[in-house]
């Protein structure tokens, strides 16, 4: 524990030279908050969640009362090492192009006979999403270094690439928003936050490499669901079911895109 | 103001979708509405119709369409269309208060999902423009508007162009990032003669 406290001086430190930077030019705070991010990564508190996500996995639960280790997430029955990299794909079983999240429900669903509707109905913040993020998280930490490695072979992965590049794109909601409003250009920032450009292989690599993340701001832990259906949020258009087609094919898209990128799961933002 | 919403809702009830422009495999029309249409569910005021295209936004959901010599007619027919749109001040006055316009372009809130309704939208301003040289938080998607009424001839037509960019900025460029402020309800004629004086008023901390 002695280890998350020097964390949380360090985050508290950290916070207090955002302020001062405040009062000096807006470049010289960007460059502040970089620095900070750094120092976070030496006590990134993503590696509690991890922790939690590896209990979660090998612990037996459900009616049936075993665990998800059995869990195929794409090369094969029970390996996780360097499965996150290459999500996601095309199982066969289910006929349907799935990333992590949704493949874990899957697992959660046949080898352990959990109803997960609870899980997609349940909110962001819940006990029940807080599982699914930190089971994520460990998975995600487990292609740490690797790098990204998408196949579109599939007839399927093709499609769901096509659809996310075309849902990129797609205005609607008062304020006629569409991801590229704020993640199609080059070197733009939202206040002082800087945004990737999602349709270049550095920007989607940007986006895609280093989530999960731990939230300083929130103190959560996001996974991919949690960051898009936040994305969809600030939009103004109605919230993506988890785990549904649309925030599949966006996830399809970035990492695609990002092919060959190293993965730095799980990662810390502002 | 929700009436507002419905009446240029069911006015601008084109197409819900654009006609197909060869997104690659599986991406069809077909394919990708019901993607859409499965894939969301309402949270609050953020309803399904949301997801319902205007014409504009239907025509600038394709990238291409923003710059595309090919479709610099239909551009010009959808600014055309938006600039009909554009409601001038009821009592003729353009511009309010500069300080309360700083206000309404601190604040991004309002219409997400997660707000209540009735509540004071703000107009997201500073997200993407440098205003007031005081805030140093400013995004860079839109131009910088600094000095805005310094550098522009004090007359008739930059107050209308102002207005007219604020309340519907796709009637100058139908594929803007701009939301349409005061064509989509999201503030009202007030914060617009607010948000007027910030950038006009040449007391306005902007123009100082």
């Amino acid at each position: 524990m002695r280890r998350w406290n020097f964390a949380l001086a360090a985050v508290t430190a950290a916070s207090l030279l955002g302020a001062v930077g405040a009062f000096a030019e807006a470049d010289k705070s960007i460059e502040g908050i970089e620095k900070y991010r750094e120092a976070l990564k030496d006590g990134n508190p993503a590696e509690l969640f991890e922790a939690t996500g590896e209990e979660l996995w090998k612990k037996p639960a459900g009616p049936k009362n075993v665990s998800l280790e059995k869990c195929d997430l794409g090369l094969g029955a029970g390996v996780v090492d360097g499965a996150y990299a290459q999500l996601p794909r095309y199982f066969k079983d289910t006929d349907k192009v799935q990333d992590a999240e949704s493949r874990v429900l899957t697992c959660m669903s046949t080898l352990q006979g959990v109803d997960v509707s609870k899980y997609v109905k349940a909110k962001w913040g819940s006990p029940e999403r807080n599982d699914l993020n930190a089971i994520a998280t460990f998975i995600s930490g487990m292609s740490k270094d690797k790098p990204v490695k998408v196949s579109l072979a599939h007839p399927k992965e093709q499609a769901m690439f096509n659809l996310g590049k075309r849902m990129f794109y797609y205005q609607g909601g008062p304020h006629d928003f569409s991801c590229s409003t704020c993640h199609g250009q080059e070197g733009v920032r939202i206040r002082l936050q800087e945004l990737p450009n999602i349709p270049t292989p550095k920007g989607a690599a940007s986006g895609w490499t280093s989530w999960p993340a731990y939230r300083v701001s929130s103190g959560q832990m996001w996974g991919m669901q949690w960051r898009l259906a936040d994305c969809f949020r600030q939009q103004r258009f109605p919230e993506p079911i988890y785990g549904s087609d649309v925030t599949i094919a966006l996830s399809m898209f970035m990492a695609a895109t990002s092919n060959g990128a190293i993965m730095a799961t799980p990662g810390i933002k502002r | 103001m929700k009436k507002t919403i419905l009446i240029l809702a069911t006015l601008a009830a084109a197409p819900a979708f654009a006609a197909d422009t060869n997104w690659g495999k599986g991406a069809d029309d077909a394919a990708f509405k019901a993607m859409v249409h499965s894939s969301f569910r309402e949270v609050g005021m953020a309803t399904l119709a949301r997801l319902d295209q205007d014409a504009t936004q239907a025509f600038c959901s394709d990238p291409k369409h923003a710059d595309d010599k090919d479709a610099a007619k239909m551009r010009a027919k959808i600014e055309a269309e938006n600039m009909a749109s554009i409601k001038w001040p009821s009592d003729g006055k353009f511009l309010g208060d500069w300080k309360a316009g700083e206000k309404v372009a601190q604040s991004g809130r309002g219409l997400t999902s997660t707000d209540k309704p009735g509540q004071v939208n703000g107009g997201n301003c500073y997200n993407c423009h440098q205003i007031s040289p005081k805030e140093i938080s400013y995004g860079t998607i839109g131009p910088s508007l600094l000095h805005y009424g310094k550098l522009r001839p004090n007359n008739e037509e930059t107050i209308k162009y102002t207005w007219g960019r604020i309340f519907n900025a796709k009637a100058y460029n139908a594929c803007s990032n701009m939301p349409r402020g005061g064509h989509m309800g999201i503030i009202t004629e007030q914060q617009i003669k607010d948000l007027m004086a910030l950038l006009l008023d040449p007391q306005s901390p902007v123009n100082q």
